[in-house]
């Protein structure tokens, strides 16, 4: 099974278009793979008769690296078995080398693999109404839920960006909303960031409320301008006349292996600027009550998501017009001996850290923080008054980030409370490697956590 | 009249299917009147704005809009109720023949509470929703993104109304520029792209920063019709206007207008303007500005008289004084606005 993406973990085995028997030559297609994101060809790299079909057609979640077929001309098993080698029908004059490196697969992924979500929590989540039934949604259909629901809600409500209609979205979130809304409500623009956000912000000054998606947040800075400048400042500098209602939305911080410039995390630097609200949400429940009050809020959002995220399923409330607040931080799990402080996938990592801490005899305490800014400090500080000990965790790189930002205003408001000095786990202060090794090491990880955890708690 | 329109129209370049010569039969006395004290009422406002910041009452950045007037009154008097205008930081006189009262305006220069903004936007920096005037922006070019952007809600809204984007020719070598044309083009939308080219981005001129200094003809790659204007002669400016705007209306998409204009003083207040003679700006004050030529017109055609026009001169320069009373009189900004307007909890503009 070929890893078809950076991200990819699994896939269905779609169709064979290959028997036992059949010789193929590098470039033939000999399957269709699916996985939640796209349907792939898959190509044969090597020449040779097609010896067995391994995994049967329509079998799903077959994990990358898994074999899925064996072809007799395979080196050193065909010598082995002295058979001799099938020659191609005809010599290719020019034969073309297998460019697609997405089919090779990804020997290494299992290496910087993203740790699995940690089991549902314990706590019942407060947020959540009395009886209200839970499904696994995943973060990506959840988001998809939000915008579909918002825009059923409010005809003003449109969403705009890269491959987001006819594609159904580059990694799939806006699947389907092109046949529901129409291409007026679902625009496919041209690769031009800074353009399209520049018409966004336009048509919010102008009373609508566009959803505007960045492939991923990487591409944003082309946009920046118009994010602060425009859109978050306009307000204040109208003494209040023009609104911009508008959600910039996307992937944000380090997918796997795609390298420094598609690898990183803003909300830092979003989360710096009067005018904007930031949100970074964890979880599917999350994803979609709080991107739903993203597109109802009269202020500019910036909505992080987080593209490692997108596949994991989480518990949705179903039924209700679930809509969670914005700024209001949630305590993922409660624990009395260090407080553990984190956004967007981070979380999840913490959560995991708990589990081992607890196993050592400290009981950490996890805050998913949900809403970058404006940030609910009260529940960081009510937590680090009773633990007496932080780290926080970010994807971001740490000088002038979102932990410093914590780190400061716990000082100020919980100084006399702290046991030890706050520690912050974050990306390694270097663009972000491609080296398998050397992107594990620069990211944070469930060790450094746990790591920093002892660490202030002097064990 | 009508050979000031032939002439005027005569001067016009033009590619593009819509360009034809103008028909109608010029202005009337009491349009020709309303131009030239609507003109003046800038010239005035401008002339004032310089003074209050020589004075130290206008701080930071101030750009003036004299010998451009013709540009933003020709336009004006084109556009439908309900039309927007969009501008860079050059922005007063769009301000003005919008409908917004001058002492707003004056105050907001000053940085008071009685400003547009409540003193917290600046020259730069300033809105009317109730006018259709979104700005007033500071950093160059982004006001012909925003402008797609309110084109783009007109024709998602259908309600018929088209967005004038301005810019100038140093605004038009930037790139976000080209991205909107090209969305403007593949999505129809109804827009007018007016670049006010006064031949000079702040110190550099035209033909040092643009291998195409033909500024008209920068949408010939994306298809949009463009026409040059002599932005010195408001009657040619409407004309063009009124047939940009019904291209643009009647759903054919955007439509590019090149002003050729000057302007008398520097790039803002603090530009000591080295980089041009004083020859050049005396020559073009003396045969090509633009109140100057209503004038004529007015005279020409037994409109108006000297005592006509200096009653509306004087007339103007008592709406000027009455806002600059304003606007040094006017408070600051109580302390408390410091923390309002960053966040709005009210829905969205209607």
């Amino acid at each position: 099974m070929p890893a078809l993406s950076p991200t990819m973990e699994e896939g269905t085995l779609a169709k064979w278009h290959v028997k036992v028997g059949d010789k193929v030559r590098s470039g033939d297609v000999i399957a269709e793979i699916e996985t939640d994101k796209a349907t792939m060809e898959v190509e044969a790299v090597d020449e040779g008769a097609v010896e067995a079909l391994l995994v049967a057609e329509g079998t799903e979640g077959v994990k990358v690296n898994t074999p899925i077929a064996r072809l007799s001309g395979e080196g050193e098993a065909a010598a082995a078995k002295a058979e001799p080698l099938p020659e191609p029908p005809a010599a290719d004059p020019n034969p073309q080398p297998a460019s697609r490196a997405e089919a090779k697969g990804d020997p290494v992924r299992a290496a910087s693999a993203a740790p699995a979500p940690p089991a549902a929590p314990a706590l019942r989540d407060p947020d959540l109404p009395e009886g209200v039934k839970l499904v696994k949604v995943s973060v990506r259909d959840a988001l998809r839920d939000a915008m579909a629901e918002e825009m059923r809600r409010d005809p003003d409500v449109f969403l705009m960006g890269e491959e987001v209609a006819q594609y159904q979205g580059a990694y799939k979130v806006s699947r389907g909303l092109l046949d529901e809304f129409g291409d007026k409500r679902v625009i496919d623009t041209p690769i031009t960031e800074h353009g399209f956000a520049g018409l966004g912000v336009g048509a919010a000054m102008a009373g609508l409320k566009p959803i505007i998606e960045f492939m991923t947040f990487n591409f944003a800075m082309q946009a920046i301008d118009h994010i602060i400048n425009s859109a978050a400042k306009t307000l204040y500098m109208s003494g209040g006349q023009i609104k911009c209602s508008v959600v910039f939305r996307g992937p944000n911080g380090a997918a796997a292996r795609v390298g420094a410039q598609h690898s990183q995390d803003y909300a830092a630097w979003y989360g710096h600027v009067p005018g904007l609200k930031v949100v970074a949400p964890y979880d599917a429940a999350d994803a979609k009550g709080l991107l739903k009050a993203a597109i109802r809020d009269p202020n500019p959002v910036v909505f992080l998501e987080h593209e490692m995220l997108y596949g994991q399923e989480f518990d949705v409330p179903e039924g209700i017009d679930w809509v969670v607040p914005i700024g209001k931080a949630k305590v993922r799990r409660e624990g009395s001996g260090v407080t553990l402080v984190a956004y967007s996938r981070m979380v999840g990592f913490c959560l995991q850290a708990a589990e081992q801490l607890a196993a050592e005899g400290i009981e950490a305490e996890v805050i998913d923080l949900r809403t970058i800014r404006p940030m609910d400090w009260r529940t960081v500080v009510e937590s680090v008054k009773k633990t007496n000990r932080l780290v926080t965790v970010e994807e971001g790189w740490g000088p002038m980030g979102i932990g410093a930002e914590i780190c400061a205003k716990v000082l100020e408001q919980a100084f006399d409370y702290l046991d030890a000095p706050p520690v912050r786990v974050h990306q390694e202060d270097v663009p972000l490697p491609y080296a398998a090794n050397l992107e594990a090491l620069s990211m944070p990880s469930i060790e450094k956590i746990v790591q920093a955890a002892k660490q202030v708690s002097y064990k | 009249m009508a050979r000031e329109q032939t002439a005027g129209a005569g001067r016009r370049k033009a590619n593009g299917a819509a360009a034809k010569p103008a028909k109608d039969s010029g202005p009337d006395k009491e349009e020709l009147l309303s131009y030239y004290r609507d003109m003046l009422l800038i010239r005035r406002f401008e002339e004032r704005a310089g003074q209050l910041y020589g004075m130290g009452l206008i701080g930071g950045f101030c750009h003036l809009y004299i010998g451009q007037e013709a540009i933003a009154v020709g336009i004006e008097a084109a556009k439908r109720p309900g039309d927007q205008f969009i501008t860079g930081y050059r922005d007063h006189g769009h301000m003005l023949v919008c409908g917004m009262d001058p002492r707003e305006v004056m105050a907001e220069l000053t940085g008071r509470s009685g400003g547009s903004s409540h003193g917290k936007g600046g020259s730069m920096h300033m809105f009317s929703t109730e006018a259709a005037f979104y700005g007033g922006h500071g950093i160059v070019g982004a006001q012909v993104s925003l402008g797609t952007g309110l084109a783009l809600a007109n024709k998602y809204r259908g309600d018929g109304k088209v967005a004038f984007a301005f810019y100038g020719d140093g605004a038009a070598n930037q790139g976000q520029v080209y991205e909107s044309f090209n969305m403007a083009q593949v999505w129809k939308l109804p827009i007018v792209y007016v670049i006010e080219n006064n031949e000079y981005a702040m110190g550099t001129a035209i033909d040092r920063s643009s291998s195409e200094t033909r500024l008209y003809k920068r949408g010939v790659s994306f298809n949009i019709p463009g026409e040059e204007v002599d932005g010195m002669d408001v009657t040619a400016v409407k004309a063009a206007t009124l047939r940009a705007a019904e291209h643009a209306r009647s759903g054919n998409g955007p439509y590019l207008l090149e002003m050729k204009t000057y302007r008398y003083r520097g790039h803002s207040m603090s530009d000591p303007a080295k980089y041009r003679t004083r020859e050049e700006v005396d020559e073009v004050r003396k045969t090509r500005d633009p109140i100057d030529h209503v004038e004529e017109m007015l005279e020409k055609h037994g409109f108006a008289d000297e005592a006509a026009m200096k009653a509306i001169d004087a007339d103007v320069k008592r709406i000027v004084a009455d806002a600059a009373e304003y606007a040094r009189t006017s408070p600051e900004p109580d302390p408390s606005e410091l923390y309002t307007d960053v966040y709005t909890s009210t829905g969205a503009a209607a």
